[in-house]
Order: C-alpha cells, then sequence, then structure tokens
C-alpha cells in the first residue's frame, strides 16, 4: 500500500545540496544568535553558562546536538525582550502565543518571520485551487496566535483579501475538559454561522483555512464547491489518513486541499500529494533550511530513526528572529524519504506522541 | 485476516483505522475491525429521517413476521460478515475467543436473542400494554378514546457493552417499533450486534435502518448526542455523565437481589438452589444477576450454604458444556476485581465465607483468569461491600429488619421478594428504586418478556399527543 521508501539515485546529488545549504545556513544563524552585536539576551546568557561558545564549536546542522534540547517552558512569562535579537532591535515586534492551553501562555516574538514562512508557502499552492486575487477566509484559532494574521498576509501576498471570524480554542478546551459537549456544538455551530455569513454576502471569497474539524461541521452546512470555495488550507490538529481519505471521498469534491502541519514556533510544513495508493498517508516537509521535522529516537532524540519507523517529532527553527533548536513536540510519526520537491526527509501520519496522549486534550476546534 | 466491516446505512465500508478483536488468552489478533472515524459518523447521520422512513414503509404486522425469520437466521443461519461468512458455531467460537465466555453461556445467550425476535408480537404488547397497531402504523386510533402516539426521535443510538450477547436482545424490538438503529458495539464483542444486523437484512429489513460504527468514546458519544434516543451501557463512571439526559436510557450496574421476608425465612433451605441461580447463571456477567441476599434471620446459614454450593463452579475448558464460569479477558481486571474484593473485606464488618471452600478467589487454569464464586456476609447495609456487583458470581447476605425493606436495598434492578406478607408486597410495590419485581420463587435472572425493565422501549422511543379529529364534509362540487 505504502509507497516505496527508497530514494532514488537521481535525487541525491540535490539532497546533498539541501543539505549543505542546511549547513551553511545554521552556521550563519549561530553567527547571528551568538553574537553580541545580533543575539537576543536568552541566547547569549543560555551561552555564557555553557562554558563554550557556538560559534567556534557548531559548524554544522548535527552540531546543533551539543546545544541541548529546547524547553518549550522557557517561553512561558517573560520579559519577552529577552528573546529578541539585537540585530532587530527598532523593529515592530508581534508577540505570538502557542497553543491552546490555559494558564501561563508560551510565546514568541515575530517581526516579519510569519509573513517569510508564508510567502514560502504560496509558492506551494496550485494557483487553480487558490486563484491569484480571490479573497479568502480564515475560520480557525484568531486571537493571539499567529495563524489570522499569517493567513491574511497570505491571502494579501497573492493578490487578494482575507475575512476572518473569531474561534477560542482556549474555551473550547474547558469546555470540552468539563464535559459540556452541547456547548462545545453550539459554540461551534456559532463559527460557522459566521463563515457561512460571510461567505454569503462576499461572493469573491474562493480559499479558505480551516481546521479538520470545522471542514467536517462546514460541509454539514453547504456543498463546498456550490459555495464558490475552489481550495482548502488546513490545519491545525491531527489528520489521519482515515479522515484524509473521508475528506476526499465526502467533504471537498474535488476542491483542493493544502494539509499542513505546523505551529507558531516553526513555519508550515507542506504535505507533498495525498493519494489513495499511498494509504491516503500525509507526508509533510518542512520548509529547509529556516525550520526542520524530523523523527527520532524518543528514548535517545540525538538519533534520528530509519525510514519507515516511528518515532518522537523533532523541530529545529533556524531563523534571524528565533532560534529553536531540537524542540520535541508532543508528536509522533514516521521518518519518510526526500521527495522531488523537497529533497529532504518528511514525516509520515503525524499524531499525538502515545506516551503523552493521555495529558493532551486536542481541540475540537 | 477476518476483517468487520462498519454499516453505515447497511452499506459496508472498509476503514483506514481498524482496531484488533484479540483472543483473550493468547493476545493474538483474530480480526481486525474497522473504526469509524467522528466526522464520518455526523455525516451519516444526517440521513436519519430518510433511513426512518425506509422502516415506516413496513406495517407494524409484516416487521413482527420479519423479525420471526431473523430469530431462525440469526439462531441457524450462516451469514455475511465482511468478506467471510459466519456459522453459527464460527459465531460461538469467535464471541467466546475475545470474551472468554464459555460456549455453552453463549449458546444460552442466543436461544435468549433468538426468543426475542420470535417472542415480537409478545414483547410489543408488553411493551405497548396492548396497544392496537393501527397506532404504530398511522399514528392514531380512533377506536374507542382517539390515541396518538409519535416517535420522539428519528433513531436510536445504542452504545453496547462486551459482557454478554443477551443483553441484546433489549435493543431488537426498536425494528418492530419502526426506528432506525445506529450501534456502536462493545471492543470485545462487536459479533452479536453485527450478526443481528445480518439476521435482519436476509430476512428482509431495509439496510437503511441499520448503522454499526466500531468507534472510539468520541464517536461514542457523539452517536449519544446525533441520535434523537439513547441507550448506554457502562459501568457507573461511563453512565454518570448522561444521567442528567433523559434522551439517554441509561443500563449501569443492576444490583439486583434475592429478598426473603419473615414469614418465609424458617424455610430458607428451600429457596437456596434459586438464589445460587440469581448470583451465578451466566457467570454471574448480568445485571440481572443477584449481587445481594437481603434477609431478615438465618443470614449466616444462607452465607455458608450458598458459599458451598457455588464453590462447585470452577473453570472449565470453552467447549465443555459443564463450563459455568467465564475467565476474564484482561486478567488484569480480574486481578484488579478481586483486590477490591479484599479491600473490602479489610473493613470491619465483612468475611468472605467462600474461602473455607476454595485455595484463593483469583485463580489461573490453564493460562487464564477466572474469579471464582464469592459469597460475602456483611454485618451492615453501610458496609463497602454490601451493595456491590462485579463482573463474576459475586453476592453479599446481609440480616435487615423487614421493616427497613425496601428502603435500606437502594435502587435496585430486580427485586425477588419471597414473601406473603402483603404490607412488605405493598411496600415493595410502592417503592420507586424497584425496576422490576418478581414475587415469590423467580430468579432474578429469568425474564419474561411482555415485562420489560430498565426503562420500557415503547416509552422511551414514543410519547403521547392528545389528539381529536373531526372529518371535515365533502366540498361543495367535488367529485363523489
Amino acid at each position: 500500500m505504502a509507497t516505496s521508501l527508497t530514494i532514488p539515485s537521481s535525487l541525491e546529488p540535490r539532497m546533498a545540496e539541501a543539505r549543505a545549504r542546511l549547513d551553511a545556513w545554521t552556521r550563519e544563524m549561530i553567527q547571528w544568535h551568538f553574537s553580541p552585536e545580533t543575539g537576543a539576551p536568552f541566547w547569549l546568557d543560555y551561552a555564557a553558562k555553557l562554558g563554550w561558545d557556538p560559534r567556534k564549536e557548531i559548524h554544522n546542522y548535527e552540531d546543533l546536538d551539543k546545544l541541548g534540547f529546547f524547553q518549550d517552558e522557557w517561553l512561558r512569562g517573560g520579559p519577552v525582550e529577552r528573546w529578541i535579537p539585537r540585530g532587530l532591535a527598532g523593529k515592530p515586534i508581534y508577540v505570538f502565543e502557542t497553543g491552546g492551553s490555559t494558564g501561563v501562555p508560551k510565546s514568541r516574538i515575530s517581526s516579519e518571520d510569519f509573513r517569510v514562512d508564508y510567502e514560502h508557502f504560496s509558492e506551494t499552492l496550485p494557483n487553480e485551487g487558490f486563484p491569484k486575487g480571490s479573497d479568502w477566509i480564515h475560520v480557525g484559532p484568531s486571537g493571539p496566535r499567529r495563524l489570522r494574521l499569517a493567513v491574511e498576509h497570505l491571502a494579501q501576498h497573492r493578490g487578494g483579501t482575507c475575512f476572518s471570524v473569531d474561534l477560542d480554542p482556549r474555551w473550547v478546551i474547558k469546555l470540552i475538559k468539563r464535559g459540556a459537549m452541547a456547548e462545545v456544538e453550539a459554540y461551534k455551530r456559532h463559527v460557522i454561522d459566521q463563515a457561512l455569513t460571510i461567505m454569503k454576502a462576499h461572493d469573491s471569497v474562493q480559499c479558505m483555512f480551516t481546521t479538520p474539524k470545522l471542514l467536517e461541521a462546514l460541509c454539514e452546512r453547504i456543498n463546498l464547491r456550490k459555495a464558490g470555495i475552489k481550495g482548502i488550507f488546513c490545519g491545525g490538529t491531527e489528520m489521519t489518513p482515515q479522515w484524509v481519505r473521508f475528506a476526499h471521498e465526502e467533504l471537498l469534491e474535488g476542491v483542493a486541499f493544502a494539509p499542513t502541519y505546523g505551529n507558531t514556533l516553526m513555519g508550515l510544513a507542506v504535505s507533498r500529494p495525498v493519494k489513495a495508493e499511498d494509504g491516503w498517508a500525509i507526508v509533510y516537509y518542512p520548509p529547509s533550511p529556516r525550520a526542520m521535522v524530523e523523527v527520532v529516537n524518543p528514548q535517545k532524540p540525538t538519533e534520528v530513526v530509519g525510514y519507515g519507523e516511528t518515532g518522537r517529532v523533532r523541530l529545529t527553527t533556524l531563523t534571524r528572529e528565533f532560534f529553536v533548536p531540537r524542540f520535541l513536540e508532543r508528536d509522533e510519526a514516521e521518518r519518510d524519504v526526500p521527495y522531488e520537491k523537497y529533497p529532504w526527509d518528511g514525516v509520515r501520519n503525524v499524531r499525538p506522541f502515545q506516551k503523552l496522549e493521555k495529558s493532551v486534550v486536542e481541540g475540537v476546534y | 485476516m477476518l476483517h468487520i466491516p462498519i454499516l453505515r446505512h447497511g452499506r459496508e465500508y472498509r476503514s483506514i483505522d481498524t482496531a484488533p478483536a484479540v483472543h483473550f488468552l493468547t493476545r493474538e489478533p483474530i480480526a481486525e475491525v474497522s473504526q469509524a472515524n467522528f466526522g464520518l459518523i455526523r455525516r451519516d447521520l444526517m440521513k436519519q429521517e430518510a433511513a426512518r422512513e425506509t422502516l415506516a414503509r413496513f406495517s407494524t404486522r409484516e416487521l413482527i413476521e420479519l423479525c420471526e425469520r431473523a430469530g431462525e437466521i440469526f439462531l441457524n443461519g450462516t451469514l455475511p460478515l465482511g468478506d467471510a461468512q459466519q456459522s453459527p458455531q464460527d459465531y460461538v467460537e469467535q464471541t467466546s475467543a475475545t470474551t472468554g465466555m464459555p460456549w455453552v453461556l453463549i449458546r444460552r445467550n442466543m436461544a435468549k436473542v433468538h426468543a426475542m425476535f420470535t417472542s415480537m408480537e409478545t414483547v410489543l404488547n408488553g411493551l405497548t400494554r396492548g396497544l392496537s397497531m393501527e397506532v404504530l402504523d398511522r399514528g392514531y386510533s380512533m377506536a374507542g378514546s382517539p390515541i396518538s402516539f409519535f416517535p420522539r426521535g428519528a433513531s436510536m443510538g445504542v452504545v453496547l457493552p462486551s459482557n454478554s450477547p443477551a443483553v441484546h436482545s433489549l435493543w431488537i424490538p426498536a425494528i418492530a417499533l419502526k426506528t432506525p438503529l445506529v450501534l456502536k458495539p462493545g471492543s470485545a464483542e462487536p459479533w452479536t450486534p453485527i450478526r443481528i444486523i445480518q439476521a435482519f437484512l436476509q430476512a428482509g429489513a431495509p439496510p437503511e435502518a441499520f448503522c454499526y460504527y466500531p468507534t472510539d468514546h468520541g464517536g461514542a458519544n457523539e452517536i449519544l448526542r446525533s441520535t434523537g434516543r439513547g441507550m448506554l451501557f457502562g459501568d457507573v463512571g461511563a453512565v454518570k455523565h448522561w444521567a442528567t439526559d433523559p434522551r439517554i436510557e441509561l443500563h449501569g450496574p443492576g444490583y439486583s437481589k434475592v429478598v426473603i421476608g419473615d414469614d418465609c425465612i424458617d424455610d430458607w433451605e428451600r429457596y437456596i438452589d434459586l438464589i445460587a441461580r440469581s448470583i451465578a447463571d451466566n457467570g454471574g456477567r448480568s445485571c440481572i444477576n443477584a449481587s445481594g441476599v437481603w434477609v431478615t434471620r438465618h443470614a449466616d446459614k444462607i452465607a455458608e450454604a450458598l458459599a458451598e454450593r457455588l464453590s462447585t463452579i470452577r473453570p472449565r475448558a470453552a467447549d465443555d458444556p459443564e463450563a459455568g464460569i467465564a475467565p476474564f479477558a484482561n486478567p488484569e481486571v480480574g486481578r484488579r476485581i478481586s483486590g477490591m474484593v479484599d479491600a473490602g473485606l479489610a473493613e470491619p464488618g465483612a468475611r468472605d465465607v467462600s474461602a473455607q471452600y476454595r485455595p484463593e478467589r483469583c485463580v489461573e487454569w490453564q493460562g487464564c483468569t477466572y474469579v471464582l464464586p464469592t459469597i460475602v456476609r456483611c454485618d451492615a447495609p453501610e458496609h463497602t461491600l454490601a451493595n456491590k456487583e462485579y463482573l463474576f458470581p459475586f453476592a453479599s447476605v446481609l440480616e435487615v429488619a423487614e421493616s427497613e425493606i425496601p428502603e435500606v436495598l437502594g435502587p435496585t434492578l430486580v427485586v425477588t421478594a419471597i414473601t406473603r406478607n402483603p404490607l412488605l408486597i405493598n411496600r415493595l410495590l410502592a417503592s420507586p428504586h424497584v425496576g422490576r419485581l418478581n414475587i415469590g420463587a423467580v430468579p432474578t435472572n429469568v425474564i419474561s418478556w411482555d415485562q420489560p425493565h430498565e426503562g420500557n422501549l415503547f416509552d422511551h422511543l414514543y410519547a403521547r399527543r392528545a389528539f381529536q379529529m373531526v372529518e371535515e364534509p365533502a366540498l361543495a362540487g367535488a367529485a363523489q
């Protein structure tokens, strides 16, 4: 059922080239983040405690292991200024929050990254499904998340405008935790009602960002194609192969579908084309060299697993704005082979990490 | 490997997500069960009204006859199961393999399901209290006082248990009551509900009336939320969540009891067989098995006699016709349950009377884990073990004053009251806590099909409305 895990030899030169670019980019980013003139106070303090200079010791991407694992708990609380690289002093800074959990939120700073990430993502979208100049609607988490601004920028970058609705996933998670499913349903209906009102009033809307659950809810009310939608950019929560198949066979009716994986800490990992003959698996490829998504041995997370093997997802973000080395996600996946368009490793069928599953309440948003 | 599909309004669907149905002993998968995703269930359930219409085309009489045919097919037929065929013996072996239930008990359960199918006319009479079938077919009747009933929901969602196949007879009448079914099978017992559905289909029922969704907890909840009426089988924790939702009929623990009044108690030896049967029939796995014996005197002697009688029940092979107890499909569950009994016994005021007749309560036999019948003599109703129900033959024996009965019993699904005392009988009749009342020597687990318990399915599915009808005179000039 699954496609071959063999790497065509014709791809090997491009893989080597991509790796060289990643290593060079890693060196450049290490210079930036650990130089007193350009680095952020957090990383300069971190380097001071290391007792060695990352600029001298880190020569390639592999060497990032020397820095240890990024703890997302570091992102809780302030001052957020400690994350702002001195090299970006004076630039307008956004603060975005991650996830839907409650308590002191995890925050990351951003200036241009969300625009750059989504401009790169835009290049992966087919014009037929996501026509240039058409308007978008964002039906997903809003508020302090970067997604709403990012989707708006994506629309603008492609020559359109973006409508939006409010959605607070933290409220949804609270409702789920106290078993108030009728309220969850009412809130979902409220969100979909708003989206439908906009779509009816603005027939220029042809593209949409939404989450898997909201896509299901939307398709209970309308036929996407008849509503004028040509492309769905989907993300935010897990998409299983069964769900992807269900979406293709019963919800999308030929509408273009762009599933993505990512979060506020990294850019967007995009999927290679999803096919029935590949068991409807979604294989995501990160936007190397700005970010990497790898599958590692949960017991020894410096070790990348073999192709086809299961492990924990590990993120690394390497931009001038934000440096996240070796962050262990709450997800697991299989390592997949490089692809023509993306000559670096992919991650197949990302899902909540089994060992953490009990403690993760994934929203219905 | 054998595959058990999802049924989407009768249409088979193979999901990419599957869960293994494993052999209770070897833990080897014997079938893969397609799992329905949440969105698929919701999308299908948008078509509930259309499904209902397919059943509405049948008269109640036709559906009763269809049930009779289905009962014979269920008991004797070879039926489709995914890409394979399932003979009655296949069904027995498969159900035994995933639940641990001995063949002989499964065959007895098959007979109960068969009886429900073939007694449908009696059952409907019992459920509707003799309502004319015309009312179900037309929605009203003008014979005598006008009467009209309407369906409370387009279909009934049922979240099913894995404990005992006969429990499925409770929802079978829904089809004769013209209500489509949306079933979520228990993870260890996918076999019985799909065999019942296949029997219905072979007998001529419309496929649209049946959805069968093996699914996770979220999917099960969605079934209960999205169907007009529901039925949930589960433990205390599972049913608690739905306790305030009147759309859902809850089937939790039964806490069934045998009560002997002061007038009959000196003849207690005459009733030991009946009490033992109430406790241990069907391996003690049903909510209608007695888990309490509440008497006015002679509690010590009764406990001794029951413990001795039940001590003859020992582990036997699955195909042994004398087998009377099932091993635990998950050994850890068996050990944990026995540990809970031990924890209760550690509190003063309770004694394991069975302990003298067997070496241990939880035993391994031929690689299987069994919890052997256990009679506990409790000193007071407040004791932790006084009112407990477990998935093996277990009962507490208590001595209480007759004047305290029935209040002291607490909520009880079945009470068998052995007494001729009209005062006691009247108090039991008036009690809101007794779901099913047997006066006299009727074992708690003997069901009369015209006497529904734990809620009346007809009342659950239909409500009465006020109704008047005056025939309009024909319009002037209308064709005569």
